[in-house]
């Protein structure tokens, strides 16, 4: 009963987006083809986005191009994860840093990622560093925001019962409040890394490096605007890719293992 | 040896009153001693207190003669909310404790499988606790406690969140664990039945004075029975001792 209501939904959701698919069709073919309303040049189709991937595949370069991003995307969320967490704790742990240094990060942490590439043409070149650099200058922020949002959630009653058990100050943190603040923090860890490959997009365009972004400005300086619209598709995929396969298995089991699901 | 408060003040900051005043008690080990008072009289500033949670504004105790500075684990708390790990385990709760204080791993699964048998979770023990009712949460926070072997259990209205079935049985399975294991407990309540069905002593703390009213020693056999006669006169001693006070007021 359950399985096929699933199915059914499922057949809805690709019977939908084939309606759009066909629908989008008809528009290019009546306005570019017939009414010349548009110039084929400014105007993606479908058949045209598929052409391009197949000549994109069969070149590899797409294969290349999605690997390359996804492996920079991984160091650079990794590095993130890494300097802003420890930012985060830092900054729950004390009241000073909390005081003083979480407004300015929640400052520039609305600053859009791209508004850091001009530093870091100057600072790193084009280079790897550079794509690096915005990444986690783009995440970091959110990161340090979202692992003390979690650590400040965590009842205080854990924290007392576990210091009555004799638990030291380090194992308070491997053992209660890093374990407690999971379910919380995986959830900010999720919104940082759609921040990070954001941020990547932004660093990628503007070096020569292999990768989608570079992809992407090579249709734009061929006049190939289905090549544009086909990155742009991959790059949709590739995010929603890393953010139900990774993300959101883990929160699953997390929560689930609590009863929270 | 014992575990003595001398003199201690609690003055909050906030307020500025003072929540103790000069208390001075005495609890000595393999006590079970029992407190209670109206909401606001301190009983539970009391036990934070002797946890080391909160420090006292004046005054010291003292624990085996050396002074209480801060939390660990000679102290263990039970609180109201069961406060278990939803991350972790029935088994794996009880032996947090005994993980953190280095016991060698045979002796924390013996400790840890004798207690649950005592509190009859044994077959529960690979359960999450989302899976437990409330009485069962409660259960295994005190096998939690227990297995810690502290010198003294400190207990914070540990059943006052339960229905009344359920508290009535499981202060009934406390007296049987404690007769067994003669272990020191501090026992908050603002249940007067439950203070004389538990406690060697039955401290009565004013709420307006900040301190202690009255120490009411429980002379009744164990294990004990609520509707006795003299378990009935004590009830009503004590309910005088709390309710005299507003009178007078």
């Amino acid at each position: 009963m359950k399985t096929t209501k699933k199915a059914m939904s499922g057949l809805q959701q690709i019977l939908f987006l084939g309606g759009l698919l066909l629908l989008w069709q008809v528009v290019y073919t009546v306005g570019v083809d017939g009414l010349s309303m548009w110039k084929s040049y400014a105007m993606p189709s479908p058949v045209g986005v598929a052409k391009s991937f197949l000549s994109l595949m069969e070149s590899g370069s797409l294969v290349s191009a999605v690997g390359n991003s996804l492996a920079r995307g991984a160091v650079g969320y990794g590095l993130s994860v890494v300097l802003g967490g420890i930012l985060g704790v830092l900054m729950s742990h004390f009241s000073f840093l909390k005081r003083n240094v979480r407004p300015l990060v929640m400052g520039i942490q609305t600053l859009p990622s791209v508004c850091w590439v001009p530093f870091s043409i100057l600072w790193f070149g084009l280079s790897q560093t550079a794509i690096l650099f915005v990444v986690v200058m783009g995440s970091a922020f959110s990161m340090s925001l979202a692992f003390d949002n979690a650590i400040s959630g965590v009842p205080p009653i854990y924290k007392k019962a576990a210091l009555t058990m004799g638990a030291q100050p380090g194992q308070i943190y491997r053992k209660v409040i890093f374990p407690a603040c999971l379910p919380e923090l995986i959830s900010g860890l999720k919104q940082g890394w759609s921040f990070a490959w954001r941020a990547l997009m932004s660093g990628e365009v503007m070096t020569t490096s292999v990768g989608l972004g570079q992809t992407l400005i090579m249709g734009r300086n061929l006049a190939d605007i289905n090549q544009v619209m086909l990155v742009m598709v991959v790059i949709v995929l590739s995010g929603i890719l890393i953010d139900q396969g990774v993300f959101r298995t883990m929160e699953k089991r997390i929560l689930k293992k609590r009863g929270l699901l | 040896m014992a575990l003595v408060l001398n003199n201690v003040s609690k003055v909050f900051e906030d307020n500025g009153k003072a929540t103790l005043n000069n208390v001075s008690l005495r609890i000595e080990l393999g006590e079970f001693l029992c407190v209670v008072g109206r909401s606001g009289c301190g009983k539970s500033t009391l036990l934070h207190l002797i946890a080391g949670l909160e420090r006292p504004t004046e005054g010291e105790i003292t624990l085996n003669g050396v002074p209480v500075t801060g939390p660990g684990a000679d102290r263990t708390v039970m609180f109201q909310e069961h406060a278990l790990f939803p991350w972790r385990n029935v088994i794996e709760n009880v032996t947090f404790g005994m993980e953190m204080t280095g016991v060698p791993k045979e002796v924390q699964e013996k400790r840890a499988a004798t207690y649950l048998e005592m509190m009859g979770l044994t077959e529960y023990s690979k359960y999450a606790i989302h899976q437990l009712s409330g009485g069962m949460r409660q259960r295994v926070a005190l096998a939690r406690a227990f297995c810690m072997d502290s010198e003294i259990l400190l207990m914070d209205e540990p059943f006052s969140a339960l229905d009344k079935q359920t508290s009535n049985r499981l202060r009934k399975e406390l007296q049987d664990i404690w007769m067994k294991t003669g272990k020191t407990v501090f026992f908050i309540t603002h249940s007067v039945e439950e203070a004389v069905y538990l406690g060697d002593r039955v401290v009565v703390m004013s709420a307006r004075e900040g301190n202690i009213r009255e120490i009411v020693p429980i002379s009744l056999k164990r294990p004990r029975e609520i509707y006795e006669e003299d378990f009935i006169r004590y009830r009503h001693k004590i309910l005088d001792e709390i309710q005299g006070e507003d009178e007078r007021r």
